[in-house]
């Protein structure tokens, strides 16, 4: 499945249950154009496990500043919509696996 | 039977990718070991001016991407990992990806082409606030500061860069510089000093940064406060050698060798070269980097010749 696109309509709705990975991140910025790709393989690799999502913060501005996003790419993880930690900067594909394994073994 | 590369090329800037260019076109298997962060310091920049036949400029990424394509174009194979550790005792040469249950990359001749690693300012409150204001990247972060005031630390052409990028969003920008001058190349400098939004304090390093959840303020080495939305620091970079260390030779300040006699590129270990930033303290431009590439690819593809016969 191919990462979501999550909107302040939405977002509350698709991340409220069971855990989500969300990709913060915005047209114009040279590294999310690595992490960009790196989400999409996950969000293949863990269907039905972890809802990948992405946030364009041009688009979104509301959610970035509702959590506090101040850099991107940042990807937060969330269980049943709490926040359970984050990666700031792209981190490559092990540094978003290493955050899936430092917050539960998924 | 495991495949042995003529050429395992480490890193993927414009060093390594035009590295491997020159190797694939010469018909030499040849693996670059890119990283999991491949295309180096210029997937960090905007638009690149200096980079020779893009008259208009060029997107420092879409610069990368086709660098690497064209490189992949003649045959090079990108593997996105880190490379963890190497053997240059052994031939063929090892390089591991650290990877589970994966063998060493096995190659005849290694061009260590690694570039350099950006240094942080490694203040007290620094790594807790990146992200919430604090930022090494105002290509990527700038658009968080609109109608906001930031401070920018460093004198060079990246510490240039970032203030003027800044400028677009932000309402006030202070540059932070230690010296009374800034080392930047003078067409940077000139547009940092016409631009009305941003001002520079001399003689003054940064002693922390203030803030809970996000930057509230940054404490100077005179002993003022300033009140800031934003921390951006570009003091420079360090050489990405951490794992050659003991394996080549390396100079004071980290900086790989370049010990060769009749292969100039060659470092004291015969069968592996140096390229880019990783051995250039001096020039360290994208076009120098592909140069020094390219030389290290002809050395390689002449030294891997003669061992032939």
């Amino acid at each position: 499945m191919a990462a979501v696109n999550l909107t302040s309509g939405d977002f509350d709705d698709k991340v409220k249950t069971g855990w989500a990975m969300v990709d913060f991140w915005a047209e114009w910025c040279g590294p999310c154009k690595m992490s960009g790709p790196v989400i999409e393989e996950l969000a293949s690799e863990y269907t039905g496990k972890v809802l990948v999502g992405k946030v364009d913060v041009d688009a979104q501005p509301e959610l970035a500043s509702r959590f506090g996003v101040m850099s991107i790419p940042t990807v937060i993880l969330y269980e049943n919509g709490v926040e359970k930690g984050r990666q700031v900067g792209y981190a490559g594909k092990q540094g978003y696996l290493n955050l899936l394994a430092s917050v539960k073994n998924l | 039977m495991e495949t042995i590369y003529d050429v395992i090329i480490v890193g993927s800037g414009p060093a390594g990718l035009t590295a491997g260019l020159y190797t694939s076109r010469a018909n030499l298997k040849t693996l670059c070991v890119a990283g999991e962060k491949w295309g180096g310091q210029l997937m960090l920049t905007t638009l690149v001016e200096n980079y020779p036949g893009f008259s208009e400029g060029i997107q420092g990424p879409d610069l990368m991407a086709s660098m690497r394509k064209q490189a992949e174009k003649f045959g090079v194979e990108v593997v996105e990992k880190d490379a963890s550790e190497v053997d240059f005792t052994k031939r063929p040469f090892e390089v591991s990806t650290g990877s589970f249950n994966t063998s060493p990359h096995l190659g005849r001749s290694i061009i260590i082409a690694t570039g350099a690693e950006f240094n942080w300012l490694n203040l007290p409150n620094e790594q807790r606030l990146i992200g919430r204001g604090v930022s090494s990247c105002a290509t990527c972060d700038a658009a968080f500061f609109r109608g906001k005031k930031v401070v920018v630390v460093g004198g060079g052409d990246a510490a240039m860069e970032e203030a003027l990028v800044l400028s677009r969003h932000a309402t006030e920008i202070v540059i932070v510089h230690r010296r009374d001058k800034f080392r930047a190349s003078k067409i940077m400098q000139d547009r940092v000093m016409a631009d009305p939004k941003i001002r520079v304090i001399w003689n003054v390093e940064v002693k922390d940064v203030l803030g809970a959840d996000k930057v509230e303020g940054v404490v100077l080495s005179d002993g003022q406060t300033l009140v800031t939305d934003g921390l951006f620091v570009a003091i420079g970079h360090s050489p990405a050698t951490k794992i050659f260390a003991g394996k080549v030779s390396l100079g004071t300040r980290g900086y790989a060798q370049r010990e060769g006699d009749k292969y100039w590129t060659m470092s004291n270990v015969p069968g592996v070269f140096v390229s880019g930033d990783v051995h250039d303290y001096t020039y360290r431009q994208a076009v120098t980097a592909a140069g020094y590439g390219c030389e290290a690819a002809l050395d390689a593809e002449r030294w891997l010749e003669e061992q032939k016969s």
